[in-house]
């Protein structure tokens, strides 16, 4: 190696030096998110137990759990998928089968800049053209919100899946003397469907994490849910309300209800990590 | 013009037929299928112009009273009738620029090892990990950030920064842990992973042939890694808008953070407030008419500034990826 000159060494040194650091930043990210997930468990397996998971909130010292949010947060899940995935479906069904040309692209940019948009901005809206004219909190606008976040991510993940199916598959059909509907419905969907499941899923782990959009459509509560028309708890805004209280005691609730929110997140990542390994 | 009617153009026989001018194959079933489809599609469009109808016409007692005063007013006083946007648009562009100061390096840091460096046994699951982070609340980041981060930096990190780098008139004031520093800090950790991912789809875009060619000109690793940035050096530019775009509307984790005092201070340390913590925190307080006008305007302009940095990340993103041929696999 003496052969090398000076600045040869000192080019090799530099990328020694730089490769290094790269690596050095993957693993401080990494660090950071098992610092912060550890954390979470920690302090949140404390408060922990059954009665916490279905007792409804207390005053201050006497206890109490977080079972109306648990139930508030799956009646928002329910009602915004009911709304947002077969509408978020339909929109990626036309940008891959239907939509072509500029009105198409326009669409797509559309739809990728909604993703974009930050979630308050919808919680603002879903106010001035629900909660306004009603003059109430409700978990009809908290889902309708959460609905409006979730089109444009399943919109742009079953476009991806949609194209993901063969050209042979869709000629092959149509080459039957199936007409296009049958043959997206009953054919091309059907083979994309393991992918769109996927994106379904992670759209909804997405969605139930939001609290934003839901601190002023569906409110809070302290009770559990018993119509649609009036404000509901859920877990986000529940731990936001107790993070930001005076109490200690609050303060475990709410690492508590994180862990219960993190394991339900993280479930559905790692499931559809684990579905999805071998084709990705 | 709709893209419906566009099909059609070239198939003026049958016109008298619905159908047909619906859909080219002229089954009833596809004439009623492709209108649906497209109607959801409008329905896309229409969410955004609903939006910018909804939240200009309910903002504009606001925009009547103060005009373009509004973005330049400092003053922030329900009790006075004085809204004055300012120190929103101040905090929200200082921590998001803190936090893109932090991220760009870490997110380019791991897009390069995980595209160029790591065998693919390792590359997959860190990768997983990384977009891990981008699936924790933003609220969760708020109740960590309040009870670990807040602390850590009032202790260790804040009277280091004062010791040291006290003399500039960014470090000074009361060290509390909680302020614009903070909030800076837990925005860069949220958008690593959003620039990081799109990064490195960016970096994989980029074709085999100029990695070798610059290996076979004799560059070092690191060389040649630069010539690849280089390469995907529009798509890593809409990558980092991409990731101002989620900064400049992240509201949980910031509102728990950084103090939510409407004051303009050059130091980090001070409290600050944005825009969206600002509509987060007293969009449910807001008693008269003229303060929610007020605070809807701060969404509408949140709304606008977004959608254009996101639609610019958007346009500098894809046109690499389709001059290479890359598929889109950025959230």
């Amino acid at each position: 190696m003496s052969s090398l000159s000076v600045a040869d060494q000192r080019r090799r040194i530099s990328s020694a030096v730089m490769t290094s650091l790269t690596a050095l930043c993957t693993i401080m990210v990494v660090g950071a998110l098992l610092i912060i997930l550890g954390y979470i468990a920690i302090q949140g397996i404390g408060s922990l137990n059954v009665r916490f998971l279905i007792d409804s909130p207390r005053p201050v010292g006497e206890g109490g759990g977080i079972g109306n949010a648990i139930i508030g947060s799956l009646v928002l899940l329910s009602l915004s998928s009911a709304l947002g995935l077969p509408i978020g479906i339909s929109v990626g069904v036309y940008l891959s089968e239907i939509g072509r040309g500029r009105f198409a692209g326009m669409i797509r940019f559309i739809v990728d800049t909604l993703t974009g948009i930050p979630s308050i901005v919808t919680g603002v809206f879903v106010y001035a053209i629900l909660v306004l004219p009603m003059k109430h909190f409700s978990a009809f606008a908290g889902g309708i919100a959460l609905a409006l976040i979730m089109v444009p991510i399943v919109a742009r993940t079953t476009e991806e899946m949609l194209k993901l199916v063969p050209h042979s598959l869709r000629e092959g059909a149509l080459a039957l003397g199936a007409p296009q509907w049958r043959v997206t419905l009953g054919v091309i969907i059907p083979a994309a469907a393991p992918g769109i499941a996927t994106g379904a899923m992670l759209a909804i782990a997405r969605i139930s994490g939001e609290t934003a959009p839901l601190l002023f459509t569906a409110f809070g509560s302290r009770f559990f849910p018993t119509t649609l028309n009036e404000p509901i708890a859920s877990l986000t805004v529940q731990i936001y309300n107790y993070a930001i209280s005076p109490y200690d005691e609050w303060h475990a609730q709410a690492w508590a209800a994180t862990l219960v929110l993190m394991t339900l997140i993280l479930g559905i990542n790692i499931v559809v990590r684990l579905i999805t390994r071998k084709r990705f | 013009m709709s893209a419906v009617a566009d099909h059609n153009k070239t198939r003026t026989f049958g016109t008298t037929d619905w159908r047909r001018l619906l859909s080219p194959t002229g089954n009833t079933g596809d004439a009623i299928f492709r209108v649906l489809m497209f109607l959801m599609a409008m329905l896309m469009v229409s969410i955004v112009v609903a939006k910018v109808i909804a939240l200009t016409s309910d903002s504009l007692m606001s925009i009547r009273q103060f005009g373009f005063g509004f973005l330049l007013g400092r003053e922030w006083n329900p009790v006075k009738g004085e809204f004055g946007a300012l120190p929103f648009i101040y905090g929200t562009v200082v921590s998001s620029l803190i936090a893109l100061l932090i991220s760009v390096p870490f997110s380019l840091g791991i897009a390069i090892f995980l595209v160029e460096q790591a065998p693919l046994y390792i590359a997959r699951p860190v990768g997983f990990l990384v977009e891990l982070l981008a699936a924790i609340p933003s609220v969760v980041y708020g109740l960590w950030g309040i009870f670990v981060l807040a602390p850590f930096l009032r202790v260790y990190v804040e009277p280091f920064l004062a010791r040291w780098l006290g003399w500039t008139p960014f470090f000074r004031g009361q060290m509390t842990g909680i302020g614009l520093l903070t909030g800076g800090i837990i925005l860069a950790i949220m958008v690593t992973p959003i620039i990081s991912a799109v990064v490195r789809d960016v970096l994989t875009a980029v074709p085999g042939s100029q990695r070798e060619a610059a290996l076979a000109l004799g560059a070092t690793k690191w060389e040649m890694i630069r010539v690849v940035l280089v390469n995907g050096a529009p798509g890593i530019a809409g990558a980092i808008i991409l990731g101002l775009g989620r900064a400049l509307g992240e509201t949980m984790a910031v509102t728990m953070v950084i103090g939510n005092r409407p004051d303009i201070s050059l130091s980090l340390f001070e409290p600050s407030y944005t825009i969206a913590s600002a509509i987060a925190n007293e969009f449910t307080e807001a008693t008269d008419n003229l303060y929610l006008s007020a605070l809807v305007e701060l969404g509408l302009i949140l709304f606008l500034v977004t959608f254009v940095v996101n639609g610019m990340a958007r346009v500098l993103v894809w046109n690499v990826l389709r001059k290479t041929g890359g598929v889109g696999r950025a959230a």
